[in-house]
Formats: C-alpha cells, structure tokens, sequence
C-alpha cells in the first residue's frame, strides 16, 4: 500500500481529517479507556485476579455474555425477517411499523425496563398468561434475555434493510429462471450477499446488550449467582466506593467484548470475501 | 443627530437602572444552596425548603433557594467528592458523609459534633409491609426465615435501605441466639427466602405494591406509611417487629465547597432549621421520627414505640459493620453466594 496521503486524491481534505479523527477518538474514546485501564494498576496481580474471578463476578459473565450473544442471534434471525418484510412487501401501516422500529434507540432504557418488567411480571399484561405455564420471564434470566433482545432489535433490521434495498431481483428472477427453488434461492443466492450486513448487525446488537444496564436491572431480579448482571457488579463496586475493583471488571468486560467482536469481525470480512462482496 | 442622541440617552438610562437594581440586591441577597441528598428523602425537602426559605427572609432579608439533588445515597456521596458542588449533604448513613472527610477532606472529620443529637435530624426504622389482613400471619423477623415464604428486601450491597434491613435482621438474631453463628444461620435463611434483589428501596417497593411479588417487604418506616396511606390502606398493613435497627439520617455542611461559594452562614442555617420545632413537625408529617420529643409526642399516633438499636452500639459502628458484612467477600457475599 503506498501512503495515501502521497497519492494525489481528487478529494479535498485529508489531513483535516485525519487529524481530527485521531484527535476526537483519543479524547473521546482512547483516554477514557486508558484511564480505566489505568485505575486497576492500584491493585496487585493478585488482588486484580481475585476480583474478577469471584465466583459471583464469573457468574454475571455468564449471564451477560451468555445471553447478550442468545439476544443478538434471536435479533438476527427475527431482525433479517422484520427487513425482509419491511423492504419487499407493501402492506398498510408500513411506514409506521418502519419507525417503531427505532423506538428501542429513542426510549429511555429504564422505562424500556420497566414497561417490560410490568408486561412479564405474574400480574402483568403477558405474564398472567406464561406464569400458569411455568414460565416465570420478569426476575428470572429470562426476563433479562427479553430485555436485551428489546434494546438489540434496530441494530439488525438497520444494517440488513440497505442492502436488501439495493439487491437487484434479476438475480432472483435468473436463479428460478435456471430451475431453482425458492428456499435455493434465498438459500444460495440471497443470504451469501446478505450475510456480511448480518453479521454486523449481529456485532452491533452483541455489543450493545453487553453493556446494557438501565433496562435489564428492573428485569433481572438481581439475585446472586443467578440474574446479576456484569455491570451491576461494576455498580454495587462503586456503591462501596472500590473504584479499582470496579474497572477491573470493567477492563475483563472491555477485553472480553473486544475479543468476541474482532472474531465477529473477521468472520464478516471473511464471508465478505468469499462471496465477493466488500460490502 | 438628536435621534443617536435620544438613544444614548436611554441606553444609559437603562445601565444606570441595572446598576441601581444591582445595589439593591447586595443588601438583600439573593443565595442558592444545593442540597445533595439520598433518593427518598425527594419530597422531604420539597416541603421544608419553602418553609426554611421564608424564615430566613424574614430573620436576614436574604431570598434563599434551596436546589436539590437526589439518588442513591452512595451515589451522590460518590459525586460529591468527584466535585458535585453541594453546598450541604443529607444522607441515610454515616458513612456516605465519612467519604467526604476520607475524600478531599470537604466536609470537617468532626461533623457529628457540629449539630444536635450526632447531626441526625430524624431517624426512622425498618418495619414490615404485607398485604391486608397478613393473611401469612407475619409478626416478628423470625417469621420472615419460615419456608416458602417470600421476602422483598432491596439490595444491601446497593441500597442503604437494604443494608439497614440485613442488618435489622442480624441484630434481632444475635438477641434471640446470643451468637455470631446463630445471626448468620438466621440472616442466610431470610435471604434465602428473597425472590428479587431491586437496586434501592423504590424499586423494592414496586416489586411489591405493582408487581405483586412476595408475601412481605421490609423497608423503612416512613416509606411503609406512604406506601399504606398512598395506595390505599385497604391493601397493606404496617407491622413492627419487637426488635428492630435505629437508621438515623446525618447531615453535614460541605465546608469546603460553602466557603468558597461564601454559603457558610446559610447552609448551617438550613441544617439547623431541620432541628428547629417548625423543621420537625415537617419531618413528622413527611413520616420520619421527629427528634424534638414534643413534637414526636404530637404525632404519637403515627409512630407507635419501638424498641430499636443503633449500628454503634450494638455492632460496633459502620466502618465495621462496612468490613465484616459488606465488603467483597464479607458475610452478606458468603450467604447469598452459598445459598
């Protein structure tokens, strides 16, 4: 790769640019990070390796990374449904359906938490009809699972709607030409060009329900060892005033989070190309 | 040109009025102070920050305001020392005002000396709501440890309340076995018995009231009054334990913060107001126990006797308490891990 800012790119602007997104990025993203990173160095090795491998800390990873990834994969299938129906069918009250499904960006994640948690509780609107069943959702693991899935569910529909926007139906329309069926189609045809949005909004929904708190705290029930979330840990750390111990949750989160999302990554840049598609 | 004269002339007709105003307002100030307080205390001050305002005008002249800031008491005593500019503080335990003596040194080390009764306006304790009728017959913290029963308790590594009701809870126990290991057998019981852990006392309260989870919520008693009196009486009853803690709420002036915004004089002003007999009889309609005994005498009625201790006297202070029962890995960490 030749440097370029060496080539001669008819478009104005690259140091302003340049210089400006590293100096925004450092004061927004990189110095915050880098002090949480630095509070932990107050503890030892060991008081640090004591902290977040607590048994209640190991099971809130379980929790909110177990089910921020179940959240993120219900999203992308009920997400990549929700596209579909968006971009190719026309139906009344289309629109409409097309902005509520921003609603989860806009609303504040403690009335999210609350609404959902007055729906599923034994008495609520929707749990009156499972708890008969069995199926307790509010203050149960479940019910952090709803919570997430609610915040995630734009991230999925946002990124997969352009690209379905812009696929041609020629495509579809040679492939039945050739003889292939519909699934075939939107199995082999479809989906591969599709996949790399998905996996973003897959990435996206992960991340966000990863360190989600407002919502899921009202559903969750809180109880230790069952429905503590990571970021309460970091909460009820500060609470007693253990800065230190709270990013070093913080700093396993951070690690954690950055690793599952630079697998997600490199899976999407790898289906990007194998089906021949830089996005 | 006349014209540029005329408004000239009332340009300065106008900043000789301003300055004029000006003056005036420097014989009768006019002061805000910010009140950094714990969450249910919200509707406390609302009503005696008037009350207060109005008779300091009428003692000073000066037109006071009293801005306020609330949420969990830890919290804003968090803020507080990351530099939230509160100009007093009104928390629900001691040690969210010790930080602030630990931390940057904002408020004097002797700030217990500095007001009536160790600077605790008012105290409250924790007592039991359940449904109408205490159809589980729920009397005593002993019943609270009975199989299938369920208990809503807010978290007490989150909430004060909680840590009021855990420790409530460990006092009565050590009474009725006489030892360390009988309080933790009978404090692991009881919160094996809690369904859902809400982050502070609200949240506990609509666990309870809305959601209709569990058969008893233990809170404080002030906000077990207003919960009874807000929703219907027809719905709750308030029980009292024979035994239960004495949470007294402390304030302090933030010294350091009141003297570079020369607010000293006000902010004493204001937290002596809550000790006055006017500020007490506020406090007793807002539910809190009164420590003006007239006025506690008065409202009787509201407040039936109760036999309380003090986290002093009985368990050794709240730097202990803070260490043994709460810190990571401390005894509430063990039970509720182990359970």
């Amino acid at each position: 790769m030749s440097a370029p800012s060496r080539s001669f790119s008819v478009l104005p602007g690259f140091r302003l640019t340049l210089g400006y997104t590293l100096a925004y990025l450092s004061l927004i993203v990189l110095v915050p990070l880098a002090a949480v990173f630095l509070k932990t160095f107050t503890l030892t090795f060991d008081q640090f390796w004591a902290v977040v491998t607590a048994p209640r800390v190991v099971a809130s990873y379980k929790l909110s990374f177990g089910m921020s990834l179940l959240a993120a994969a219900i999203n992308a299938v009920f997400g990549l449904m929700l596209a579909w129906a968006l971009v190719r069918y026309s139906f009344p009250g289309k629109k409409l359906i097309d902005a509520l499904v921003d609603l989860p960006f806009a609303l504040p994640t403690a009335v999210a938490g609350i609404a959902l948690t007055a729906l599923y509780a034994k008495n609520g609107w929707i749990g009156q009809f499972l708890e008969p069943l069995g199926i307790q959702v509010a203050f149960k693991p479940l019910g952090v699972l709803v919570a997430l899935v609610f915040i995630g569910l734009p991230f999925v529909v946002r990124t997969v709607q352009p690209i379905l926007e812009d696929l041609d139906t020629e495509l579809e329309e040679a492939a039945a030409s050739l003889g292939a069926y519909r699934w075939q189609i939107f199995r082999y045809v479809i989906l591969p060009i599709l996949l790399p949005a998905l996996l973003t909004g897959f990435a996206l929904a992960f991340a966000r329900a990863v360190g989600e708190y407002g919502s899921v705290i009202f559903i969750a029930g809180n109880i230790p060892m069952v429905s503590e979330i990571t970021p309460l840990m970091i909460i009820t750390k500060l609470e007693q005033y253990d800065y230190a111990g709270a990013t070093a949750i913080a700093v396993v989160m951070l690690l954690l989070s950055f690793v599952l999302l630079l697998v997600i990554n490199g899976l999407q840049a790898w289906t990007a190309k194998r089906t021949g598609r830089s996005r | 040109m006349p014209h540029a004269n005329r408004v000239s002339r009332l340009l300065r007709g106008l900043l000789a009025a301003s300055l004029l105003s000006l003056g005036a307002g420097a014989s009768a100030a006019e002061i805000s102070i910010l009140n950094v307080s714990y969450d249910v205390s919200r509707e406390l001050y609302k009503e005696i920050n008037p009350v207060f305002a109005a008779q300091w005008k009428a003692k000073t002249g000066d037109t006071v305001t009293v801005n306020q800031s609330h949420g969990g008491s830890s919290k804003q005593a968090l803020s507080v020392a990351a530099g939230l500019e509160a100009d007093v503080v009104t928390m629900n335990q001691s040690p969210d005002i010790d930080i602030l003596v630990e931390r940057g040194n904002l408020v004097a080390a002797d700030w217990r000396k500095r007001f009536p009764h160790d600077a605790t306006p008012y105290t409250t304790t924790s007592v039991f709501l359940v449904r109408k009728g205490n159809p589980k017959g729920i009397k005593d913290w002993s019943d609270l440890t009975r199989a299938g029963l369920q208990v809503i308790v807010p978290n007490p590594k989150t909430s004060g309340n909680g840590r009021y009701t855990y420790l409530a809870a460990w006092g009565y126990a050590l009474d009725k076995t006489g030892s360390e290991a009988g309080a933790r057998d009978f404090v692991a019981k009881l919160f094996a018995n809690v369904p859902v852990l809400d982050g502070g006392g609200r949240g506990a309260t609509t666990t309870f009231t809305q959601r209709d989870v569990g058969d008893v919520l233990v809170t404080f008693e002030n906000e077990a009054i207003l919960i009874a009196q807000e929703l219907g009486g027809d719905k709750f009853d308030v029980i009292y334990p024979s035994l239960s803690i004495d949470a007294s709420a402390p304030v302090a002036v933030v010294q350091k913060v009141a003297d570079k915004r020369g607010t000293a004089k006000v902010a004493e002003g204001y937290l002596n107001f809550l000790f006055s007999p006017e500020g007490q009889e506020v406090i007793a309609k807002q539910n809190f126990r009164p420590r003006d005994p007239a006025v506690l005498k008065k409202h009787a009625k509201q407040f039936p006797p109760i036999r309380t201790f003090s986290v002093d006297e009985k368990l050794g202070g709240w730097s202990a308490v803070q260490k043994t029962h709460f810190a990571d890995g401390g005894i509430f960490d063990q039970i509720v891990v182990n359970r």
